[in-house]
């Protein structure tokens, strides 16, 4: 058993002058060695940063301009001008699917920072204080649970305006709820535990046991949550935008993009309109739980490896 | 019974924000704003609606209607919105009822299967399948159902109809449950469900592990009892339980999933009602569809609970 256990790290922690911390880098190379390990979470992590260079890089990647339309070519399929084939007013695909990543990962990204910046700050006061922080967190989560959330997310963006900010400020308005449940969670068990007892006793106020001791023991089940909120979001705004409620053109999307291949659908030889942004959308979903899988395994010692 | 108790409370204050959320979203007299002499007309229109009164009266008049049986008549077609209610939630009930029977029969199979042969190739299979799934959003799944498993076919053999059909819920001028119904029924229910399959499975799978590795279990093959028998006698009944909790749980997700099915496979039920009043600005039929769904998903709950209780006899004690 290597030096990782939450009890030795604030002993040493306490033991140790400030500014020496050789126990917390030797946590981060051991999460290192056990994140490298899981083959899919590695290979996630390429393919993540890749769709995020080629996207946020589309305005010097992309081969045609944004929204470029052009009605004097045949809309066709993939071929070595346009490699994802062209649409029925003659756009790149590639290009429009490039820069719809761009709002689609903006959104995704956003929401998983905001909801859980805000939900690890009201699920750490509600585990840590309790009392009316407590109570209106758990009936406040009730009331949404019993109303389906692609419904609640519907007449929210009809109310705010249809753009990318208010899918940002409203899936993380829905979102924040479940990190502070589950972080609320960890913190009342690790609460219970003696070494932030031993913290307490020697003097270190609520807000310090809190943000030293306890937050930094539930980061795993927050990266997690916080990877889910990724894929979440991202779907949201597809599945929204592709029933009309959404996005709207000139703004570009996956979304949008799966919105107007609806002629492909009928159409067998235009099956590429839906193929293309569907499997940039199916790819980034399924990149970022893959992460969470790794981060799961990585930040949890106990977890054994190779169990799914 | 507390739940119960519990329940009647979180109703009414849902109700009064979802009656906030969406009277302050729609202004039902926006469609006389380009009559002439429309600061007349709006304000006596105002007047009959109650809407000079504060949000919370306007609330209470509303609620004290629904109490009874009263929602009022919708702003787009003039029907009573109970009745559109009602007529909608046929189809609907239909969909839930196969796909939730349908997703419970194959994610209890998979589950099973890849928990007793766990780390077989099949395992690794159905795995592999599940991430694919929970990855794949409900609408994208339905797109690609229809390209593949419609249209294609009929380009590709030339047929005059497809094998499997993907508009409404029967032929017209059919009805009743038959063969054309069963074809009708295929692509939205697996496009409904495709997502619940995936997470119930993988619950599925996890549970049934946990019951295979708990010590009566153990203790009953060393008594002799065989394999197979411990499997399906011992194990596979307990470790049922807590997919039940999950399957209820997800009763709310399952009816946003009907939103997009209904509207991707033209099916006039609750779903497609919501998108029509939500994009037609339709207040009374919104607040009366999300009322009737709270309803419904606090009754499955509810429902999950006693079953719980009668399967589990642990928790009927406490």
């Amino acid at each position: 058993m290597t030096t990782s256990s939450p009890e030795t790290m604030a002993a040493a922690e306490l033991a140790l002058p400030p500014g020496a911390e050789p126990v917390a880098r030797s946590n981060w190379q051991l999460f290192r060695r056990r994140f490298f390990r899981h083959k899919l979470a590695v290979l996630s992590i390429i393919v993540l940063f890749f769709l995020i260079l080629v996207c946020f890089g589309a305005s010097w990647l992309a081969p045609f301009p944004k929204n470029q339309t052009n009605l004097l070519i045949t809309p066709g399929g993939p071929s070595a001008k346009h490699w994802f084939g062209t649409n029925e007013v003659g756009q790149d695909l590639l290009t429009q699917v490039m820069y719809g990543g761009q709002i689609s990962l903006k959104i995704g990204l956003a929401v998983a920072f905001f909801s859980t910046v805000v939900g690890v700050v009201v699920g750490a006061m509600a585990g840590f204080y309790g009392g009316w922080i407590d109570q209106g967190l758990s009936r406040g989560t009730d009331l949404f649970l019993i109303v389906p959330e692609l419904a609640i997310l519907g007449v929210a963006i009809q109310r705010l305006g249809r753009s990318d900010n208010s899918f940002i400020i409203v899936l993380a308005a829905l979102g924040w709820m479940y990190v502070a449940r589950v972080v609320r969670g960890q913190v009342l068990s690790i609460k219970q535990k003696e070494f932030v007892e031993a913290a307490r006793a020697s003097g270190a106020s609520g807000t310090r046991i809190v943000v030293r001791h306890i937050l930094p023991n539930c980061i795993g089940p927050i990266m997690v949550n916080a990877t889910l909120a990724i894929a979440a979001a991202v779907i949201a705004e597809s599945t929204l935008t592709y029933l009309g409620l959404g996005l709207q053109p000139p703004a570009t999307s996956w979304g949008i993009l799966l919105n107007q291949a609806e002629s492909a659908v009928t159409e067998t030889s235009k099956f590429y309109l839906v193929f293309f942004p569907g499997a940039f959308l199916v790819l980034t979903v399924l990149a970022v739980n893959f992460l969470g899988d790794g981060l799961r395994d990585a930040f949890d010692p106990q977890s054994e490896h190779g169990s799914k | 019974m507390r739940r119960i108790v519990y329940s009647v409370p979180v109703l009414v204050i849902a109700s009064f924000f979802v009656f906030w959320g969406i009277r302050t979203t729609y202004d039902p007299t926006a469609k006389f704003r380009a009559s002439r002499d429309s600061a007349r007309i709006i304000a006596a229109k105002r007047k009959e609606l109650g809407l000079d009164k504060t949000i919370i009266a306007q609330w209470w008049t509303w609620f004290t209607h629904f109490l009874q049986g009263n929602l009022g008549v919708s702003d787009r077609t003039n029907d009573r919105v109970w009745g559109m209610l009602t007529h909608a939630m046929w189809p609907s009930l239909q969909l839930m009822f196969w796909g939730t029977m349908f997703a419970l029969v194959i994610a209890i199979a998979v589950g099973v299967y890849s928990a007793v042969k766990q780390y077989s190739i099949g395992d690794y299979a159905f795995t592999g399948i599940s991430y694919i799934g929970i990855a794949m959003p409900t609408f994208l799944f339905g797109l690609l159902a229809i390209s593949l498993l419609v249209t294609l076919p009929v380009t590709k053999f030339h047929l005059t109809h497809p094998y499997l059909y993907s508009v409404g819920l029967h032929s017209s001028g059919k009805s009743g449950f038959n063969i054309d119904y069963l074809r009708h029924l295929v692509l939205p229910v697996l496009t409904l469900t495709v997502q619940s399959v995936a997470v119930w499975s993988r619950f599925q799978r996890a549970s049934m592990l946990d019951v295979l590795h708990a010590d009566y279990v153990r203790t009953a093959r060393a008594k002799g009892v065989p394999r197979r028998k411990v499997i399906f006698r011992h194990a596979f009944r307990n470790a049922l339980i807590p997919l039940v909790t999950v399957v209820a749980l997800d009763s709310a997700f399952l009816i946003g999933g009907l939103v997009i099915t209904e509207q991707i496979f033209s099916i006039s039920g609750m779903g497609q009602l919501f998108l029509f009043s939500l994009t037609g600005g339709d207040a009374p039929v919104l607040l009366g569809w999300f009322l009737v769904v709270a309803v419904f998903v606090i009754v499955f709950n509810l429902l999950a609970d006693l079953m719980y209780g009668v399967l589990d006899p642990r928790i009927r004690i406490s």
